[in-house]
């Protein structure tokens, strides 16, 4: 059943839909991935195109009665089982020791009334039986690692006392306390200063090393994801639209979204002074139209782009692919007509 | 200010402009009887003579700021004016009732809070669900019950018919006045907690959708230390915070509910006085209940700066 | 796997199809006109639908039980018609929902309106009085008032129009605050209209949906107010059949003839549902999403 038998982590064909009251939102929509060992998966999209979801719903982290999934997920760990289909207590232990997440928002992501230390000590002894003396020890050195100074004095303050770098090195404590081999990271310096983002970042890629982790890391921002990633999966509407590694992902982009998310980028050396953003926005998630969920905005839509059955098609050559069956053509200049630059 | 005890300060030094408000109120309440209170209080036995004593034992021949110099000045030595009807001290009338009222707000508000707590935590966790929704349609209509008749259906029913608690009174020693006061104290709990139910509930379903509790659950701990430890302790706040802003709202049921009850306390001393033209004992008890939910509303503040250090601090 | 999550897809849509048609707060403030309605046009039509006179008493009959032979809801103590005097009673109570609660939305909307918008010393000497008025337990205040005026229904109209603008002032003047920061009003006073003009037709009906969701809470709030200070003796006044004074006047019977107390009160909390079902649909319609 899995196409990458020695992956981590592997996710096959998932959906999550959430019931709204303006009807259900079909937030992912048949994604699959595989993750390899020590290997860093940037998923990039922008806001609302299921990467946030996709990531909730592999930690089992999605509020039941609105969001159902279905799908196959699978961890190294646990065989051919599929993580969704895990009893609450297999669950509660898969987290923490295989998988594990930080957050966006450092503030919202602490637990405003409980001192730091003790939320740290709280995931350090979530797994072992550790006496208190020996869960203190273990935080503070834990903070050490990431790179909190005077542990011992900072542990008894609450999280609101703390600036947001450091609040989310100690996210990232909390995450590693258990050593699980998986960590997404859902846009953890999107909260944060330009600078202090350069120094989580760099926290994060030491210690992916250190711990001989794997990694899922999300975030809107291309040039994060360039640093970062080995491979990267665009999002679009719910979907991957195309999925290879980074170099030929920047290089040579096949799928017209990826292309013009490329060209909307600030480019310090371009002739061009204006900016190139995308015509319109991305589609409501509730009732999609069929075909290309892109194919209102492409400006190299043709009219069986509306009703293509879209799927994931194998670039030749490199471990490439892309949601389009136009793919050839995306690399030619003259195929990119002026549309894209003109207002809806 | 800064510290812990800065923000007791400063909450005791706002309450100063507060107390004197009310002192200022009740005083000018007196103002508002029509024509002359001496012949309210004298009635049949109006003659002029005793209409100037009555003028001056209550200090109405002065000018205003004289009238609540005197007040005031009575006030701070503890004296609240004599009660006409009882012939006694208004003030020592309103210390022997006031042991029943504390007594029967605390009694009414830890029931609340047993009643409400569990029912309101059940109601977010089974959102949608038929506890929540029949929780939610009980409130509905026990919200449109007037807590008096409340009491009148409880006291028919356990206390004449089945005859399982007294009709009346406050009892002696702390088991008779558990006793004694349950029936009471449950109808107003049960009034009190519909607002604190659903307070409650839309407490808990804001923070179950707040960032750190997923950060919780994805740490593997168990699914009830998450609920109590992260969800419960953080909404619970504002619990603390309903209980302060509807506490004017626990002391008037109250009062209604003594009355219901014939439970010897504030409430009925100050119905009592009404019909009697008791005035200084109405404006004694006006004024007393008024600085005790100030007094709560102080304690509540600090209640809620203890389970909330993001308060403390500022 | 691709049915799986195609059945998955289809069976949510039509939950959430059917969870949609029933359009809640319309059918929320349709039963709740339905009920109230019903209540105002009973106790409107109460000589049409009893020939007893509320204070009619007949001494041979006292205490009858619920539906004996033409007296449907029972007789009190003196022998008058319990339905009779429920629907004469629901006179007063309903007059006692809408007279206070009418005058104390207008005239607290419009005080704190003012003070809102003005701000300045206005605005702190008019929030001083609400705080001084709020501190204190709403009741024991009414119930002062009326000690010093004198019990009776007209006076306690006056204790709680003395009151109760208190709560409106204060909602009013939060959301003029908001509203006087907005776009449109800088628009609007830019353009040289007076500020009374700017007030009440730009300011005003943003409020107004809050207001008036507000004033059905309140209005359950009042009747069970007065029908409490009628229990106490403090408001409506025997013989009158004010549902409160009724409840009051069954308290001696309570074992013989229950009804007396009871029956008032299945009414009192049905016109506080009709109250809260209107004021809960209109939250849904005006404001929607929790």
């Amino acid at each position: 059943m899995s196409e990458a038998p020695n992956a981590v982590l592997e996710v096959s064909d998932l959906h999550t839909f959430i019931a709204t009251g303006g009807g259900v939102v079909r937030a992912v929509d048949g994604v699959s991935f595989s993750l390899g060992e020590r290997e860093i998966l940037g998923l990039v999209g922008e806001s609302g195109c299921g990467k946030s979801v996709t990531c909730r719903t592999v930690a089992g982290l999605m509020p039941s009665p609105p969001a159902r999934s279905t799908g196959h997920v699978r961890l190294a760990a646990y065989g051919e089982r599929n993580v969704l289909d895990l009893s609450p207590r297999e669950l509660q232990q898969m987290r923490g020791t295989h998988l594990s997440m930080i957050f966006q928002d450092p503030m919202s992501a602490l637990n405003p009334v409980m001192r730091v230390g003790d939320q740290v000590e709280e995931a350090v002894g979530a797994h072992q039986r550790l006496g208190a003396r020996d869960r203190h020890r273990r935080a503070i050195e834990l903070l050490e690692r990431v790179g909190i100074p005077v542990p011992e004095r900072r542990m008894r303050d609450y999280p609101h006392q703390f600036s947001g770098g450091m609040r989310q090195r100690v996210l990232i404590a909390m995450a590693l306390a258990s050593r699980p081999k998986v960590l997404l990271a859902d846009e953890p310096t999107t909260a944060l200063d330009v600078l202090i983002q350069d120094q989580i970042l760099s926290l994060l890629l030491e210690l992916q090393r250190d711990f001989g982790m794997s990694m899922i890391l999300v975030s809107h921002d291309l040039g994060v994801i360039a640093e970062m990633c080995d491979r990267v999966a665009v999002m679009y509407a719910g979907q991957i639209v195309e999925l290879t590694d980074t170099e030929t992902l920047l290089a040579s982009p096949r799928h017209p979204y990826t292309i013009s998310l490329l060209r909307s980028l600030p480019d310090m050396h371009a002739q061009t002074r204006y900016l190139r953003p995308i015509a319109g926005s991305p589609p409501p998630l509730i009732d999609v139209p069929a075909g290309c969920r892109f194919a209102p905005r492409c400006p190299l839509a043709i009219e069986e782009c509306h009703s293509w059955q879209t799927e994931l098609v194998q670039i030749p050559g490199r471990a490439h692919t892309a949601r389009c069956f136009r793919h050839d053509e995306t690399t030619r200049e003259d195929a990119w007509l002026e549309r894209s630059y003109e207002s809806e | 200010m800064t510290g812990r005890f800065g923000f007791l300060r400063r909450r005791l030094l706002q309450l100063i402009p507060v107390v004197l408000g009310i002192t200022i109120l009740t005083f000018f309440l007196l103002r508002l009887i029509p024509g002359d209170p001496a012949r309210q209080i004298l009635g049949q036995h109006y003659t002029p003579t005793a209409a100037a004593a009555i003028h001056k034992k209550l200090g109405l021949d002065e000018p205003v700021w004289t009238q609540y110099r005197l007040f005031m000045d009575r006030l701070v030595h503890g004296n609240l004016g004599q009660s006409i009807y009882y012939n006694e001290s208004a003030g020592s009338l309103i210390t022997q009732r006031l042991p029943a009222t504390m007594f029967l707000i605390v009694y009414a508000a830890v029931l609340a809070a047993i009643i409400s707590i569990p029912v309101g935590i059940l109601a977010a966790l089974r959102q949608g669900g038929v506890f929540d929704q029949s929780t939610r349609l009980a409130s509905l209509v026990a919200f449109a019950m007037p807590s008096f008749w409340v009491g009148i259906v409880l006291l028919l029913i356990f206390a004449l018919k089945l005859q399982l608690f007294p009709v009346s009174g406050y009892g002696n020693g702390l088991t008779d006045h558990l006793w004694h006061l349950f029936l009471p104290a449950l109808t107003i709990a049960l009034a009190f907690s519909t607002i604190v139910i659903r307070t409650l509930r839309a407490s808990m379903l804001q923070t179950m959708r707040m960032d750190f509790v997923d950060t919780a659950r994805i740490k593997g701990i168990s699914r009830m230390v998450v609920l109590m430890r992260h969800v419960v302790r953080n909404a619970i706040v504002s619990v603390v915070v309903v209980f302060g802003i509807n506490l004017a709202y626990l002391v008037s049921n109250t009062v209604i509910i003594e009355n219901v009850f014939s439970i010897p306390g504030l409430g009925q001393l100050l119905v009592d006085s009404v019909s009697s033209r008791d005035y200084a004992v109405v404006q004694g008890t006006t004024l007393v209940l008024a600085f005790f939910v100030v007094a709560v509303n102080l304690l509540t503040d600090l209640a809620y700066a203890a389970l909330d250090p993001r308060v403390r601090y500022e | 796997m691709l049915g799986t999550s195609d059945a998955l897809l289809a069976a949510m849509e039509g939950r959430s199809r059917s969870r949609r048609r029933l359009g809640s707060g319309r059918v929320t403030l349709a039963v709740g006109v339905l009920i109230l309605g019903t209540i105002i046009v009973a106790a409107a039509a109460a000589p049409l639908l009893t020939s007893y006179k509320p204070d009619a008493i007949d001494p041979l009959n006292p205490l009858a039980h619920p539906f004996t032979h033409g007296h449907p809801l029972g007789t009190d103590a003196f022998g008058r018609d319990i339905l009779s005097r429920i629907l004469y009673g629901g006179r007063i109570d309903l007059l006692i929902a809408f007279g206070a609660t009418s005058v104390t939305v207008v005239c607290g909307t419009v005080i704190g309106l003012v003070s809102g918008y003005f701000g300045g010393w206005v605005d702190t000497v008019i929030m001083r009085i609400v705080d001084l008025v709020f501190a204190f337990p709403f009741l024991v205040l009414v119930i002062a008032i009326i000690a010093m005026l004198g019990p009776s229904i007209f006076n306690m109209f006056v204790a709680i129009w003395l009151t109760s603008w208190i709560s409106y002032a204060r909602i009013t003047r939060g959301h003029t605050l908001v509203a006087k920061r907005q776009e449109y009003t800088l628009a609007a006073r830019a353009l040289g209209y007076t500020n009374r003009r700017v007030m009440l037709r730009h300011v005003l009906p943003n409020v107004v949906s809050f207001v008036i969701i507000f004033a059905m809470v309140d209005a359950v709030g009042n009747v069970a107010l007065g029908a409490s200070l009628g229990f106490l003796g403090l408001g409506a006044q025997p013989p009158s059949p004010e549902w409160g004074v009724m409840i009051s006047d069954g308290q001696n019977y309570l074992l013989s003839a229950w009804w007396l107390s009871t029956l008032p009160g299945v009414a009192l909390i049905l016109v506080g549902i009709g109250f809260s079902l209107i004021g809960d649909g209109l939250a849904d319609i005006l404001r929607p999403g929790e």
